[in-house]
C-alpha cells in the first residue's frame, strides 16, 4: 500500500474535537484518558471487549529456552504476559470491503 | 471490561462530562481507527500500540475434515502490535515516555 498514511493521537483528537464539540485541548486529553483506562484494565489482567471492533486480552507465556541467533548461546526467556488483539468480524469484513 | 463498562468508568472519573459525550468520544476513537484500517492506513498510538493491515495472498487451503482442496481468496487482516511502554507495564516494568520511541 503505497499511498497509505499513518494516523496518530492527533488525528483521533481532531475527530473527537469535531464530533463532540469539546475544546481541542480537552479532546486531546480525553483520547489519552481513554487509552489509559484501557491500558489500566489490561495491566490489571482484564480483557477489554469493544463491540464491532475487537477484543484485547492478556496471554501468559511460560518460560522457555531461547537462543541468541548470532552466538547460538541458550538463554532462558522468562515467563511474561503478552497482549493479544482479536479483531471482530465486523472489523475484518469492513477491512475487506464487505461491509 | 466491555465498551459500556469502559464508558461508565470514564463517566465516573470525568463527572464534568455527559455520559452521552463520553460514549461519543469512545465511539469516535474506535470508528476512526476502523475507518483508517478500512482505507489501508496505519494507526500509531505511541506507548499503546499500532494497528495495521496485512495482505494475505490467495492460497489453496484444505478442508481439514474432508481433506478437500478449497480456494481461499486473498484478504486483508487487521493486526495489532503492542507499544513498548504498555508491553513493559504489563510485565511490571516502568517504561518512561522518552524510552517509547519504538513499537
Amino acid at each position: 500500500m503505497d499511498n497509505s498514511r499513518t494516523l496518530t493521537r492527533a488525528d483521533l483528537a481532531e475527530s473527537v474535537y469535531k464530533e463532540v464539540g469539546l475544546s481541542r485541548n480537552e479532546s486531546s486529553d480525553l483520547v489519552e484518558v481513554v487509552l489509559k483506562e484501557i491500558s489500566d484494565a489490561l495491566i490489571g489482567g482484564k480483557t477489554v471487549k469493544i463491540s464491532s471492533f475487537g477484543s484485547f486480552s492478556i496471554r501468559e507465556k511460560g518460560q522457555r529456552i531461547g537462543r541468541n541467533p548470532k552466538t547460538g548461546v541458550e538463554v532462558p526467556i522468562l515467563p511474561r504476559k503478552v497482549l493479544v488483539f482479536r479483531a471482530s468480524h465486523v472489523l475484518k469484513d469492513r477491512i475487506n470491503n464487505r461491509a | 471490561m466491555t465498551k459500556s463498562e469502559l464508558v461508565q468508568r470514564l463517566a465516573e472519573r470525568n463527572p464534568h462530562l455527559y455520559m452521552r459525550d463520553v460514549e461519543k468520544i469512545v465511539d469516535t476513537i474506535f470508528e476512526e481507527i476502523s475507518r483508517a484500517l478500512a482505507n489501508g492506513d496505519r494507526v500509531e498510538l505511541r506507548g499503546f500500540g499500532a494497528f495495521s493491515v496485512k495482505e494475505r495472498g490467495a492460497r489453496t487451503g484444505r478442508n481439514p475434515r474432508t481433506g478437500e482442496s478449497v480456494f481461499v481468496e486473498a484478504k486483508r487482516l487487521p493486526f495489532f502490535k503492542t507499544g513498548k511502554a504498555l508491553r513493559e507495564h504489563l510485565n511490571g516494568g516502568t517504561a518512561s515516555e522518552e524510552d517509547d520511541d519504538e513499537f
